[in-house]
C-alpha cells in the first residue's frame, strides 16, 4: 500500500519536474517543440476543412429550411417531419430487410469457407480462394451494372439458368421482395469472399496443439468446431458484424445503380432518400436531417451489437 | 457421412467448394462473353457461352460515341494523385502520433476515431455547398482533396510506425539529422508494407468512389468512370455492348494491381475491411 503510493507520487512528480526547465526536456526529446504539429499540419488542415465543418455544417443545416432561396432557422422541424414521412419508414424498413438477410447469411458462408480453406482436405487451396476474393475487384457500380443486366427481365441469364433446372423464372427487378433478394445475392457475392479471408488468417492463429489436444481427449470434428475453432473466430466475427451492419445501414451505390430504388421505392434505403432530397430536391435541411437520424441510429445499434457481444463469455 | 477415408473426404469437400467457386465465377465469365457480342445478342435466348467477335466493336464504338476514353483519364490522375498525395499526409500525421508526445495529442486522435464512425454521407451537402462556393464543381481537387486525410488512413500508419524503435530516432538525431531528413529517409522506408497496403486501399478507393463524386462533378468531362457508367446505364437507349465493355475496362487498372502485387492487395483490402 505504501509502495503503491510512493510509486504514484513520484510519478505524477516527475513529469512535471521535467516541464519546468524547457531547455531540459528539449534536450531529453531531442527534437524542436513544434515538430509534430508540422507534421499534422497537411492532415489537420484538410481535416478541419473537409471533414470536421462538413459534419458541423450538416449538424446546422438539419436545423434550417429553404424557402425561396432563403435559409431560415426552424428548429426541429425537419426531424419532427422525419418522424411522420412515411417514406422514411419504407426507406428504414428496406434497410433493415436487407440488413437482417444479407449479413448473417454472408457471415455463416463466409466461415464455412474460412473453414474449408483452412482444410488439410482440401485440394488447390490457392485458387479457390482466389476465386471466391475476386469479386471484391469490382467496383460497387461495375458489379451493380453486372448485376442488373444478369437479373434483368424475365429471360436474363439467371432466369434462364433457372429454366434450364427446371425453376423460374423469377420476377427479380419487377417484384419489391425478389428486387431486395437481388441486391441481398449481389452483396453476398461481392463481399462474401473478403470475409472469408479475415475469418482465415484468425483460423490460421488458431494453435494447431489446442485440436491436437481436443481430439486426444475424443472430441469429434463438430465439437472441435464448438470448442476450439468458434472460440478462435468469435473476434472476427463481432468485428465484421458490426461493420457490415454499418456498411449495409449506409447502403446507397448497389440499389441506385441495380435497382434504382425500385420497384416502387421497395428498394429505397436511407442513403438514397438522403441523395434524393438533397440533390433531386435540393432540400438541403431535410437531407441533412436524414444523415443525422442514420448517424443516431448506426451509433445505436453498434452500441447494442457491443453491448450484446461483450455479456456472453 | 460420404465416405470415412479422408481421401473421399477431400473429394467431397473440394467438389463442393469448386461448386460454389463455379457460382461465384460465373458472373465474371458472363461479363466476358457478354462483351464479346453486339447489344442486340448480348441477351440472346438460349444465353451464350462461347465467345463472339464484336468486342473490337464494342470498345471502339465506347470511345467513338461516348466519353468513356476522357472518363478513364480523369480517373487515372483522380485516383493516382489521390494515393501519392494521401501517402503523404496519413504517414506524415501517423508519424505524429505515433512518434511524439505533444499537447493535445489524445484530443485530436480522439476526434479521428470518432469520425471513422461517422456516416460519411452526412457530409455530402455540406461538401456540395462548399465546393459551389470555393468553385470547383467539375474539378480534380473537389475529388481528391476531401478525404485525403483519411482517419483509416492516419490510424493505420500510426500502427505501423509505432514498431518504429525509439533508440533508431534518437541515434539519427545523435548524428545530427533533420527532422524531415530523419522521417523521409530512415522512417518510411521502414512501414515499406504498410505504405503499399495503404496506396492500393486509397487507390481502389478512390478509383471505385461513387456518390460524391456523381454530386460534385456536372459535365461529362469531368465525369470519373463510375460516374461515367452509371450515366450511361441511366440513358435510355443503353448500348449493353458498350456498357459492359465499359464495366469490363473500369475493371483492368485494378486486375493488374491485383496480379502484381497479390500480397500487399490482400493486405489493403482486408485493413481497408475495418474501415467499411
Amino acid at each position: 500500500m505504501t509502495v503503491t503510493t510512493t510509486k504514484g507520487s513520484v510519478d505524477a512528480v516527475s513529469p512535471r519536474a521535467l516541464r519546468v526547465p524547457d531547455r531540459r526536456r528539449r534536450a531529453t526529446a531531442g527534437y524542436p517543440r513544434w515538430t509534430p504539429y508540422l507534421f499534422l499540419l497537411p492532415a489537420i488542415l484538410l481535416f478541419a476543412g473537409f471533414t470536421v465543418y462538413p459534419y458541423v455544417s450538416a449538424l446546422w443545416l438539419s436545423l434550417t429550411t429553404n424557402r425561396g432561396g432563403e435559409t431560415t432557422f426552424a428548429g426541429l422541424a425537419n426531424y419532427v417531419r422525419l418522424l411522420r414521412d412515411p417514406l422514411f419508414y419504407t426507406a428504414l424498413k428496406n434497410t433493415f430487410v436487407i440488413l437482417i438477410v444479407q449479413v448473417p447469411v454472408m457471415l455463416a458462408l463466409a466461415v464455412l469457407l474460412a473453414v474449408a480453406f483452412n482444410s488439410v482436405l482440401l485440394k488447390a487451396r490457392a485458387l479457390w480462394r482466389t476465386i471466391y476474393f475476386v469479386p471484391i475487384v469490382m467496383g460497387l457500380v461495375a458489379y451493380g451494372i453486372l448485376f442488373r443486366a444478369l437479373f434483368s427481365s424475365q429471360d436474363g441469364f439467371v432466369n434462364q439458368l433457372l429454366g434450364a433446372v427446371g425453376a423460374g423464372p423469377i420476377p427479380w427487378l419487377a417484384n419489391g421482395f425478389w428486387a431486395k433478394m437481388t441486391i441481398v445475392i449481389a452483396l453476398t457475392w461481392h463481399y462474401t469472399g473478403q470475409s472469408a479471408i479475415i475469418y482465415l488468417a484468425q483460423l490460421q492463429a488458431i494453435p494447431v496443439d489446442l485440436y491436437e489436444a481436443a481430439a486426444a481427449d475424443g472430441a469429434g470434428a463438430v465439437q472441435r468446431f464448438w470448442n476450439v475453432t468458434w472460440p478462435g473466430l468469435r473476434p472476427a466475427l463481432v468485428l465484421t458484424a458490426i461493420l457490415s451492419t454499418i456498411g449495409t445501414l449506409q447502403l446507397f451505390d448497389e440499389p441506385f445503380v441495380l435497382t434504382g430504388g425500385g420497384p416502387n421505392n421497395a428498394t429505397l434505403t436511407v442513403g438514397m432518400y438522403l441523395y434524393t432530397n438533397g440533390f433531386r430536391y435540393f432540400d438541403f435541411g431535410y437531407a441533412s436531417a436524414i444523415g443525422y437520424a442514420l448517424t443516431l441510429i448506426i451509433g445505436a445499434i453498434s452500441l447494442i451489437q457491443l453491448r450484446l457481444t461483450r455479456e456472453k463469455p | 457421412m460420404t465416405g470415412q477415408t479422408s481421401a473421399g473426404r477431400s473429394l467431397v469437400l473440394t467438389t463442393a467448394i469448386a461448386a460454389g467457386a463455379v457460382v461465384f465465377a460465373l458472373p465474371f465469365y458472363w461479363l466476358i462473353i457478354a462483351t464479346t457480342y453486339p447489344s442486340r445478342d448480348i441477351f440472346a435466348v438460349p444465353p451464350h457461352f462461347l465467345p463472339g467477335n464484336a468486342f473490337l466493336d464494342n470498345v471502339r464504338g465506347l470511345f467513338a460515341d461516348t466519353m468513356f476514353g476522357r472518363s478513364m483519364l480523369n480517373s487515372v490522375v483522380v485516383a493516382g494523385t489521390y494515393t501519392l498525395l494521401g501517402l503523404v499526409v496519413c504517414t506524415a500525421a501517423g508519424y505524429a502520433f505515433a512518434k511524439f508526445e505533444f499537447r493535445g495529442r489524445s484530443v485530436m486522435f480522439g476526434v479521428l476515431l470518432i469520425t471513422l464512425a461517422l456516416p460519411s454521407q452526412v457530409t455530402l451537402v455540406p461538401l456540395f455547398r462548399l465546393m459551389v462556393w470555393l468553385g470547383w464543381l467539375d474539378t480534380y481537387q473537389a475529388i481528391i482533396l476531401p478525404t485525403l486525410a483519411l482517419p483509416f488512413g492516419v490510424f493505420l500508419m500510426r500502427q505501423a510506425l509505432g514498431s518504429v524503435p525509439d533508440e533508431l530516432l534518437q541515434a539519427a538525431r545523435v548524428d545530427g539529422a533533420g527532422e524531415f531528413h530523419l522521417f523521409a529517409r530512415i522512417v518510411v522506408p521502414t512501414v515499406r508494407p504498410a505504405l503499399a497496403a495503404l496506396a492500393i486501399f486509397l487507390f481502389l478507393a478512390q478509383w471505385n468512389a461513387f456518390v460524391y463524386p456523381l454530386v460534385v462533378l456536372r459535365t461529362p468531362d469531368a465525369y470519373t468512370v463510375p460516374v461515367a457508367l452509371a450515366t450511361l446505364q441511366g440513358v435510355g437507349t443503353t448500348d449493353y455492348g458498350q456498357l459492359l465493355a465499359g464495366t469490363l475496362l473500369s475493371m483492368v487498372p485494378i486486375l493488374i494491381l491485383f496480379l502484381f502485387l497479390q500480397r500487399q492487395f490482400v493486405a489493403g483490402i482486408l485493413a481497408g475491411a475495418v474501415k467499411q
